[in-house]
């Protein structure tokens, strides 16, 4: 039983200059055989695995990583969570998630720092307004809050946000949730690891896996760089990496891996307390608790898995950012990554069985999975622990690409992909 | 960001191109008798490959021609460019 985080943890821990804290999780080595594999350790995977321990007893369980967990695009992502995502669907799938994210630091003992500063996203032409109040609509008939701002109102929630009616990209009006937010990425997969190691979950990290073992039409294993697992369940939440293990066991996806970047500015104090996104010209920007302005840009258009993008994507993204926001024309750039993300037709994930008994899905969350980390895991728990989808994930199957039933949100769900 | 030698112009700037997916899909020659797995196939299923891809290039802002490229994804080196219909390059 590991100890409880506490203000009484913290002022016993600060007598010993901090040096005696437990591991929070194990470093295992794998065993003979597992219950079921977890190929993957960010933050989906880790969800996953602790959510099949908690819900569905399965405590024999390993997550496999290839480098350390959280350090893909767990920890490239700008942390943003909401959920208001057009179709029935999504919005079931989104808002599961962030009703998760509510309780999520107490439920682990981990503080996840989930701050709900709303989300607003900005309309800068008349299409982007009927889109936006279509959105706004659909998203109340789910239950899920938004309201529809005009330009006064987006200027009095954003007051840095240059309104004038002759930029280039004019502000007409915008939508704000007010549950959405922000968390600390890290700590989502930390605490993850936390709790399912606490649980008898094995986490391995430094084994990549190289190949599916399987008989026929069921898995039997996986080769790893740590040897042979024996497992008959494996759950696959490699990101942008899906389709190279879908080679492995022989099968093809709808997926296709591109490069998404975000940069970071130099810290500053307070100055925009929300997050804001803009549509049609791929900036968003919020502030992180260390007072770095975190921006994210757009996905290039080419395969690559180089973790690097080009940069008139950045450049692009900084000269909408600093059209309609001047004030940060002074602000020097810290630091800009690439993260390699898995991208679907339709815009919509996969969490689903295969054709391959014993093999599952959960990928194709191009760039928007962060904000679902929790539902995604628990979604993808309950389908592999009962072999079946759960309701909220039942349309995100793998099927639907061969049924033509999508879920389209490419420039639906508030944002272009 | 990487340099693109267009079959058409040369030596240009990738921010000049678009990336127009994996290349040597053939169209269905009877669309008609095509099952759903097969439109499935066809229309969504993709490589993907981390390591050499053969892709389709257009010269947007450039000629607006449309070629391939031989490409490693998993570091951006171009390996060959050759012009639609020539048959591409064996390693």
């Amino acid at each position: 039983m590991k100890k409880k985080y506490s203000i009484f943890s913290l002022i016993k821990n600060a007598f010993s200059y901090h040096e005696n804290w437990g591991k929070a999780w194990k470093d295992p080595n794998p065993k003979k055989e597992y219950d079921a594999v977890i190929v993957g350790g960010g933050g989906h995977g880790l969800a996953t695995a602790y959510y099949l321990a908690k819900k569905h007893n399965m405590k024999n369980i390993a997550v496999v990583e290839k480098g350390w967990i959280g350090g893909g695009n767990t920890g490239r992502n700008t942390t943003i969570i909401r959920s208001n995502y057009l179709w029935d669907a999504s919005a079931g799938l989104y808002n599961h998630a962030l009703k998760i994210w509510e309780s999520l630091s107490q439920e682990l003992n981990y503080n996840v720092m989930f701050s709900q500063r709303g989300v607003m996203n900005l309309a800068h032409n008349l299409q982007d307004v009927r889109d936006l109040k279509r959105r706004t609509h659909a998203n109340r008939l789910n239950g899920i809050d938004a309201v529809y701002l005009n330009t006064e109102e987006v200027k009095k929630f954003c007051p840095i946000i240059n309104t004038s009616p002759d930029i280039r990209y004019p502000v007409l009006g915008g939508t704000l949730q007010r549950r959405a937010g922000t968390a600390r990425h890290d700590a989502v997969a930390w605490g993850y690891a936390r709790g399912a190691d606490e649980m008898g979950v094995d986490i391995i990290q430094n084994c990549e896996v190289k190949g599916i073992k399987r008989n026929g039409d069921v898995v039997e294993g996986l080769e790893t760089t740590k040897g042979f697992i024996k497992t008959k369940k494996i759950g696959v939440v490699a990101a942008g990496h899906s389709s190279v293990i879908a080679n492995m066991a022989g099968l093809k996806l709808p997926l296709e891996s591109k490069p998404l970047q975000a940069l970071v500015s130099e810290p500053v104090k307070p100055i925009i307390d929300t997050v804001v996104m803009s549509n049609a010209v791929h900036a968003y920007v919020s502030q992180s608790d260390k007072g770095e302005l975190v921006i994210g840009a757009g996905t290039d258009d080419y395969v690559s898995y180089s973790q690097k993008g080009s940069h008139d994507i950045v450049e692009g993204t900084l000269n909408a950012i600093l059209e309609l926001y001047p004030i940060f024309s002074r602000m020097r750039m810290l630091r800009q990554w690439g993260g390699i993300v898995d991208i679907c037709p339709d815009a919509s994930p996969i969490i689903s069985k295969t054709s391959i008994k014993g093999l599952y899905f959960n990928c194709g969350w191009g760039t928007g999975g962060f904000k679902a980390t929790p539902g995604s895991g628990d979604l993808f728990a309950h389908t592999i622990a009962n072999d079946e989808p759960h309701k909220l994930n039942a349309a995100f199957n793998i099927n639907r690409f061969v049924s033509g039933d999508l879920v389209d949100e490419h420039g639906a769900a508030a944002v272009a992909h | 960001m990487f340099i693109i030698n267009c079959p058409y112009c040369g030596e240009r700037e990738q921010s000049e191109f678009k990336a127009g997916g994996e290349a040597h899909i053939v169209r269905p020659k009877q669309p008609t008798e095509l099952s759903d797995d097969e439109w499935a196939e066809y229309l969504f299923m993709r490589k993907n490959i981390k390591g050499i891809q053969f892709e389709r290039w257009n010269h947007t802002h450039g000629c607006r021609k449309w070629f391939n490229m031989v490409r490693d994804t998993s570091n951006d080196e171009i390996k060959a460019v050759y012009k639609m219909g020539e048959k591409p390059p064996v390693e």
